[in-house]
């Protein structure tokens, strides 16, 4: 008889998910879905507010990358006011954006990956989590638990709160940096670095030891979306939107984000609260493509950084040619951004323009439409919004970083299961080898939770040894 | 309750309020004897400078004698009084109206313009409203933006009808009003057309300064930014008496 293995809730991400394995008669892997199980409603209730309202509002979304969502939101508030912010007031957008990329990559590491890394895939789950690590190596959870603390001072230094600071407003920042704020930030810098540096070193030591997970957990070909500087270096706030194909060929590049639409289709289906975008022009489903970490990096020639750069130039021997395809390797990448991030705040900060109090542009609204890319932790992230001529908001279409990552999920979780899960002889380590090729993509499921029409209500009648007799669908 | 004006020759008597013996003009409500006194008491429907409306009830106070809870901001004071304004009693009655302003209508203070700066907002906090024990309503209400100064969000509007008494009483625009009944009254400007097609409207924004919520704020400002000013209000209302 086929059975279905559920794996519920999924661990040590953020937000709430299930992954459910069909396996045939024979044992074997038939089908792997990762189902989104959240409703947030973000898209609906936020229609017919003022859209001054929507950089505090949709920041909601999330309590680890508020920061990023508060970003892409001013900047499609900032399109629908017409105006170019001071050069300042996107210098210290910036350097808040790199912080959030800081502590959001340091929590996904250190406290939910590195668990499975430091105390193995088939280590005992009631201790496989930061506080089995705080017991195996309590320096390097100290590190991590440090190096966030780190992006979310920078973050409640200039924003006035660590989660949700609402200084990031429409035309700019409200108000200019101080000296003294500076000073502390940059006292904090070389202490982060330093962690940075330390942990990336550590982990080349340790990542050969995973050579056949990274041979499985998600290898097969997609493409890489990003933002890339117009030169093609790594970019987190603003850019053009490039393409790239396994082989390392780009196919789309130089595209403004405006034009986001041509690009990306998004699909939707009744198994998860969660889009399926894809790229347009393969179609749906074959039109797969990752963003993030991995996919920033495979993107750029350069992150414009001393240290990052040299990590950089490591990351891409990870393989003989071509872009890094293994979804593994997002730790890899992980780590080479928060050095990057910690350099590039530094840099920032020692811009004696970053002073400059002229931070904000004013201006009502001048276009009925706004479109606001930047890339969060977990990738590009999109809000477009439409406005009247009140300036409330009549549409809104949030494509959230972790969404772009779905289909890939999907496939990563596939593949893992086949190489790993002997439906015949489950043991608990082969299901979180599954759990963790998630994490590889650090999903953040509360930020991606979307409907479309009715959800299908599933009812599983099962026996007492846990099969599917029956199964009820409305 | 039209607002006093004071007279010249008007006799002081004293009364015990919080067990502390003062004196009072006899003119005076009880809540501007408090203020003068220091003893908070909560009110979002008072505002120095305004007639009397007595609706949002959480200036009530225990007086001696009287079964009754009265409003302190529409009594007058009286020889030998005693009053009570803050017994267990009252707290809980407090308490409980600010948490049905708060599940009639969707005051989401995290996101508003005047986060930080709201009378609700404060005045929940010293009550300890920690949560809310009902069930909210969800009635969706909408926003009036069409002013081009100014913004009305029904969402966080208390009916306090301190816009309605300034634009009336001060600007003497009376371009508010109120519309409806029980929990379907609005606040309305001209006859309930949209702000921005009000002829009546001088756009003077005292009605944004005096509205101790975020329903009515100035257009361009974001999340906790809408700091109002209420500072004119006496002055203008002492001129406006004097003529």
């Amino acid at each position: 008889m086929s059975r279905t293995i559920t794996i519920e809730p999924v661990t040590r991400i953020e937000g709430h998910a299930r992954i459910t394995l069909q396996l045939g008669e024979d044992g074997r892997l038939e089908d792997a879905r990762f189902h989104l199980t959240q409703f947030r409603g973000f898209e609906k209730f936020c229609e017919g507010r003022p859209y001054r309202e929507m950089p505090a509002l949709t920041a909601r979304t999330c309590g680890i990358c508020p920061v990023s969502h508060i970003i892409a939101s001013n900047k499609a508030c900032d399109h629908l006011l017409a105006v170019d912010i001071p050069p300042t007031g996107e210098k210290l957008r910036r350097i808040m954006n790199l912080a959030q990329i800081v502590q959001s990559h340091a929590l996904s590491f250190f406290h939910l990956s590195s668990p499975d890394l430091l105390l193995g895939w088939d280590s005992d789950p009631a201790t496989r989590n930061i506080f089995g690590v705080m017991r195996q190596n309590p320096e390097l959870a100290r590190d991590g638990i440090r190096l966030r603390q780190i992006g979310q001072t920078i973050i409640e230094t200039l924003g006035g709160k660590k989660i949700h600071p609402t200084w990031v407003v429409p035309g700019g920042v409200s108000e200019p940096l101080s000296a003294e704020k500076r000073a502390s930030m940059l006292k904090l810098l070389p202490e982060g670095l330093e962690i940075a540096k330390r942990t990336y070193a550590f982990y080349k030591t340790l990542a050969p030891k995973f050579k056949d997970e990274a041979a499985h957990f998600g290898t097969q070909p997609t493409l890489f979306l990003s933002l890339v500087t117009p030169q093609g270096n790594l970019e987190h706030y603003d850019g053009v939107l490039r393409v790239k194909d396994a082989q390392g060929r780009i196919l789309e590049d130089q595209v403004p984000p405006e034009e986001y639409g041509h690009l990306i289709g998004e699909a939707v289906e009744d198994f998860s609260y969660m889009k399926f975008p894809y790229y347009k022009p393969q179609g749906y489903p074959q039109g797969i493509y990752r963003v993030g970490p991995l996919a920033r990096l495979n993107n750029v020639q350069a992150c414009g950084t001393p240290y990052a750069d040299v990590a950089l130039a490591e990351f891409h021997m990870l393989q003989d040619s071509g872009p890094i395809v293994s979804s593994f390797h997002y730790h890899y990448a992980r780590l080479v951004e928060i050095i990057y991030g910690l350099e590039m705040i530094e840099r920032l900060l020692k811009d004696p323009a970053i002073l400059d109090t002229r931070v904000r542009a004013r201006a009502r609204s001048n276009r009925y439409e706004g479109i606001g890319v930047s890339e969060a932790p977990r990738g590009t992230l999109m809000h477009h919004y439409r406005i009247d001529d009140d300036g409330l908001i009549t549409w809104l279409n949030l494509v959230i970083a972790t969404g772009h990552n779905n289909l890939a999920m999907n496939q990563s979780i596939r593949e893992v299961a086949e190489a790993y899960v002997d439906g015949n002889a489950i043991e608990e380590g082969m299901l979180n080898r599954v759990e963790a090729v998630i994490r590889c993509y650090d999903p953040c499921l509360s930020c991606a939770s979307h409907a479309f029409g009715q959800m299908p209500l599933a009812i599983e009648l099962r026996d007492a040894a846990g099969r599917v007799v029956d199964r009820l669908t409305r | 309750m039209p607002r006093p004006t004071p007279q010249p020759n008007v006799r002081v008597v004293t009364l015990r309020i919080d067990d502390r013996d003062l004196s009072a003009r006899e003119d005076e409500t009880l809540i501007e004897v408090c203020r003068e006194n220091r003893i908070p008491i909560p009110s979002l429907c008072h505002l120095d400078g305004l007639s009397v409306w007595g609706g949002c009830r959480l200036c009530m106070v225990e007086i001696a004698g009287q079964g009754r809870l009265v409003a302190a901001c529409s009594t007058r004071v009286a020889e030998g009084m005693t009053v009570q304004t803050d017994t267990e009693r009252l707290r809980h009655y407090r308490r409980t109206i600010v948490e049905l302003l708060f599940a009639e209508r969707n005051h989401v203070c995290s996101v508003c313009v005047s986060n930080g700066h709201c009378e609700l907002q404060s005045l929940a906090q010293r009550c300890g409203v920690d949560h809310v024990r009902l069930p909210y309503r969800q009635t969706p209400y909408p926003v009036d933006s069409s002013h081009e100064m100014f913004r009305l969000d029904h969402n966080r509007c208390i009916l306090c009808t301190r816009c309605v008494r300034v634009c009336d009483e001060i600007e003497g625009a009376h371009t508010w009003d109120v519309m409806g009944r029980g929990s379907d009254c609005r606040v309305i400007t001209d006859m309930a057309r949209p702000w921005g097609e009000s002829e009546t409207c001088t756009s003077c924004g005292k009605c944004v300064q005096v509205c101790p919520t975020g329903a009515l704020v100035k257009q361009g400002t974001s999340a906790g930014e809408m700091v109002k000013d209420q500072h004119f209000l006496p002055i203008l209302a002492r001129r406006r008496h004097a003529q």
